[in-house]
């Protein structure tokens, strides 16, 4: 039997607001457990919520840049659940009412096609806390300083068919948010999370197939892994004849295996109502014009742009712009290098990219400042220096020395120009090599290219092939 | 001392007469003799409120006195106040002593105004007699066998008997008008969105309003004026100036429409309470207001919506009360679920698990729409009522309670009984108006409440029309002999 793959994503992104989304305490990362939860994050009697309104800008940029509309009037409703990381007894969510509807985004797939995902909605809620179950031998220990913290929660429609598709769709939204500086898409603090629902069904059919809601899943590698093992798994289950159970499971990355939480029996009734401690939430037109034309050039526009500007392949600038400080750092270098933007993007996405993936770092750790490496890219493009001194170059920017013009000085790497030096130098491999002049002589032309090297060798990389190649040439004619 | 008004009260203070070191020792010394009648108090701040008193009378000798500086009053356990226990009349919060102030324990405190205590309640202000109290119930000062009503019940007596001028309260189904009339005192529920709710512990956050108990109500306007305005840390205050009370106090209301609901007159009202109120409607009419007969169809659908609307409400915002960061917690718990099961359920009172229990059903998967969905739209029926009569009539006028205060114990035992004697006060709360009673005649040696109804934000008016009738009558004057 042949299945279809069916994925929605609901992605809860942390936006990057100074406090909480309903109190004033500190949203930082980090700090001592329940230092940053005043007496309204801690649910203490009498306190009241008072919604940050940096949150719903934040919310109504993400909806504009989706191409969503964005509710007039949209209602928070409490979630009731007990739980000992949720001091209230329940979540300030909104639930009828978002306040931000129906979008789309588009992503790339593999063969370079695009692909339309639709965004259902978008709302505004609070983090819970965090128990924290190590370390306190049979007891729960409770930080609540993420309690309150400001999350859109964007749910996907079930558009995606394969694992791939997932990570591309939540790639892209990675990538929107930290454009829109709505979000600081920090996956290991939690800041950028998902939850995957996923189902088969027979090739072809209309009706959508048993969901597995697949939580705590907070990296791309553990989204991959974790929906294809689910893939595997639920496509076993019909293949035995069997039926897929609606529950939530959980991934565990160490065993590679989803696990059953819960399932829709035991789900809770959350008991959603209107929060009678909050209006309705109303915007106005003038503020969604307003926040328009705060919008950023997000990064399909700059992709577009890109191409048409650096003459860059789809390929390339999908790459540069699927990060926002990849695309800047790239412009910097293109400036610095004389309007380079070929070379520029072979070294950005080339040797640096490789670089920095091979220590693990994010563009904005990189050692080398785009302004050097635009630098360096002037220099061998004016012909200054060859393609293989400046790998050089780059080894030492790499390792912290900074400008590549005193790199050069410093390390004696600048071009051997003078030619009679480099005739000596000719001469003296000429006379080194009887044989191999022989044999060129008697018709070998490949062997210029051993005399080169030979020359290459000597100099140390310094001299210009071009030139070398022509003088060779003359000597042995 | 104890009979003198605000006004008097103020001058008697400015003039040096006496400080209010001197007042406040005269009521403290009087909840010490009297109160143990009563049980009105949980707990009473005898040095806290003799240092503020010190602080008031410096504050009054330096000409820098303002509407309330050095003058006693009674707070309501509901009230979160700073380093004092604040209750709320349940175990769950025994232990409970709140690190931050309400916004009116701010205001009082900033206006010099002395706390004497803080007095009992029904949990959770979750009641209409003052029984629910895990410290005991409360007691009438003009009868000790019966009710003060409630669930301010505490505030309510303690300004009956005198323990206080000034009491806090606050009104989700009529926890002020219903306490204030049951103990022949002047109490004023406010629009909803008048005082800021933060800090005052919620029962049913869309109707909870706090608001004053006074013996009259020029002395009412006074405490009003204080507790009023803006608060950015509640969502639902509304920012509209507060009025200045005390000015309007002395406007004339000939020519005032009064409209009597035929609703409110209706089997389930006692006679004796009935023919009160027609003689305080004549007092009216004799200070030109004119009466006109109207209908409120929707009264009956009151009580079963908010029942409805509260528990919903209340069973959310008391999950809060779970054992894990504050308040009571169970011995030993085995397990999470032992935890919370054993702490609420030692924690919370009968009337407090009824209600949640009731809330927790009214909200649940398949039953939302036809309770809470339709309660809502019950409670839009009921704001219309009222607004189709408030563009004939000024201000609507009826009965606070369909009877004088009961006997203790007389109703606990049903509590769809209990629930019925707020049937003339509930609408007010759904419909966010504001309401007050005062004390309009006397039933079997036991006081009856008039309520006054106004529009939203009317609180000057209702205010006047309550002055004007007690200036012609003496009602509010009277006081229950033990007491005196």
């Amino acid at each position: 039997m042949e299945w279809e793959v069916v994925i929605g994503l609901e992605i809860h992104a942390q936006l990057s607001t100074k406090s909480k989304i309903f109190s004033g305490a500190s949203t930082a990362f980090g700090a001592m457990p329940n230092t940053q939860a005043c007496a309204v994050d801690l649910g203490f009697p009498g306190v009241l919520p008072v919604l940050n309104s940096e949150a719903v800008t934040m919310a109504v940029k993400f909806g504009l840049s989706v191409d969503a509309p964005i509710s007039k009037r949209s209602v928070f409703a409490r979630k009731n659940y007990f739980y000992p990381d949720l001091p209230k007894g329940y979540q300030i969510s909104q639930f009828e009412l978002p306040v931000v509807g129906k979008g789309s985004i588009d992503i790339e797939l593999e063969d370079g096609e695009s692909k339309t995902i639709g965004i259902t909605r978008a709302h505004l809620e609070e983090d819970a806390g965090k128990s924290l179950h190590e370390d306190f031998q049979g007891k729960t220990g409770i930080d609540l300083n993420r309690a309150g913290t400001p999350l859109l929660e964007i749910v996907s429609e079930p558009d995606m068919r394969s694992a791939k598709e997932a990570i591309a769709y939540m790639k892209k939204i990675h990538s929107l948010v930290q454009y829109l500086e709505i979000c600081d898409g920090n996956m290991q603090e939690g800041s950028f999370r998902c939850d995957a629902n996923v189902s088969l069904r027979k090739k072809g059919a209309e009706k959508l197939g048993t969901r597995a809601e697949l939580k705590n899943i907070n990296s791309f590698r553990f989204v991959e892994r974790a929906i294809n093992v689910e893939i595997e798994r639920q496509a076993e289950i019909l293949e035995s004849g069997g039926k897929v159970v609606q529950e939530t499971r959980l991934y565990d990355d160490a065993l590679n295996k989803t696990f059953s939480m819960r399932s829709k029996e035991e789900a809770n009734d959350y008991r959603y109502f209107p929060d009678p401690d909050l209006l309705p939430l109303e915007i106005d037109d003038a503020f969604i014009e307003a926040q328009k034309k705060t919008l950023p050039e997000l990064p399909d526009q700059k992709k577009r742009r890109f191409i048409d500007q650096y003459a860059l392949s789809l390929y390339d600038a999908s790459i540069l712009t699927s990060n926002k400080d990849l695309a800047a750092y790239y412009e910097q270098v293109v400036d610095a290098s004389g309007k380079q933007s070929k070379l520029s993007v072979n070294w950005v996405n080339g040797e640096l990219a490789a670089s920095l993936n091979k220590e693990n770092m994010q563009i904005a750790q990189s050692p080398i400042k785009a302004t050097d490496l635009g630098v360096m890219v002037g220099l061998i493009s004016a012909g200054e220096i060859t393609g293989k001194i400046a790998k050089t170059v780059f080894e030492y920017m790499w390792n912290g020395e900074g400008d590549p013009l005193a790199i050069i000085d410093k390390h004696g790497l600048k071009p051997i120009t003078d030619s009679a030096e480099l005739e000596k130098l000719v001469d003296d491999i000429i006379a080194a090599n009887p044989k191999q002049v022989e044999q060129y002589q008697g018709g070998q032309q490949k062997l210029l290219g051993y005399f080169v090297g030979q020359a290459m060798k000597v100099t140390k990389g310094k001299a210009d092939p071009a030139q070398l190649n022509q003088l060779i040439k003359k000597k042995l004619k | 001392m104890h009979s003198k008004s605000i006004v008097e009260l103020n001058d008697g203070l400015k003039k040096g007469e006496f400080s209010s070191v001197e007042l406040t020792q005269h009521y403290l010394q009087r909840i010490k003799k009297l109160d143990s009648k009563l049980n009105a108090f949980i707990t009473v701040c005898d040095d806290s409120a003799l240092e503020q008193a010190k602080q008031a009378d410096q504050r009054i000798k330096a000409g820098q006195s303002s509407l309330l500086t050095g003058i006693p009053y009674a707070h309501k356990d509901i009230f979160c106040t700073d380093g004092i226990k604040t209750s709320c009349g349940s175990k769950m919060l025994d232990s409970f002593t709140a690190p931050y102030d309400a916004y009116v324990t701010e205001l009082l405190k900033k206006d010099g105004a002395v706390m004497l205590g803080k007095t009992n309640m029904d949990e959770f202000a979750m009641g209409s007699s003052s029984e629910t109290s895990f410290y005991g119930p409360v007691r009438n000062p003009w009868n000790t066998a019966c009710v003060p009503g409630g669930s301010s019940g505490g505030s309510a007596a303690a300004v009956a008997a005198n323990l206080a001028p000034l009491a806090t309260g606050t009104d989700t189904g009529g926890s002020i008008r219903q306490p204030a009339a049951l103990c022949g005192i002047t109490g004023i529920k406010p629009t909803y969105g008048r005082v800021s709710r933060y800090g005052m512990i919620a029962f049913a956050s869309s109707l909870d309003q706090g608001g004053p108990f006074a013996r009259s109500a020029e002395d009412a306007a006074y405490l009003l004026q204080v507790m009023s305005g803006f608060d950015q840390r509640d969502s639902t205050c509304v920012d509209k100036p507060v009025p200045d009370y005390t000015k309007s106090l002395g406007d004339s209301i000939s020519g005032l429409t009064i409209g009597v609901p035929n609703e409110y007159f209706s089997d389930g009202l006692d006679t004796g309470v009935a023919q009160s109120i027609e003689q305080a409607i004549k007092v009216y009419e004799k200070l030109g207001a004119k009466i006109k007969k109207i209908t409120l169809p929707n009264t009956n659908l009151s009580v079963p919506a908010y029942y409805v609307v509260a528990p919903a409400e209340c069973s959310s915002n008391l999950s809060r009360y779970d054992g894990v960061r504050f308040g009571h917690r169970c011995d030993d718990p085995e397990n999470l679920e032992d935890l919370y099961e054993r702490s609420r359920g030692e924690g919370f009172g009968d009337e407090v698990k009824r209600r949640i229990m009731l809330g927790t059903y009214v909200l649940s998967a398949g039953y939302y729409d036809a309770y809470y969905l339709k309660a809502q739209k019950v409670r839009r029926l009921i704001s219309n009522d009222f607004k189709a009569a408030f563009s004939d009539v000024d201000v609507i006028m009826g009965p606070t309670t369909p009877e004088v205060a009961f006997k203790l114990g007389e109703k606990t035992a049903d509590p769809v009984t209990m629930y019925l004697s707020d049937i003339f006060t509930i609408a007010v709360n759904l419909a966010g108006l504001p309401g007050l009673s005062i004390p309009a005649g006397m039933v079997n040696d036991l006081p009856v409440g008039l309520q006054i109804i106004g529009d939203y934000f009317s609180e000057a008016k209702l205010l006047n029309v309550a002055h004007q009738f007690q200036q012609e009558t003496d009602w509010h004057k009277q006081s229950p002999k033990a007491f005196s």
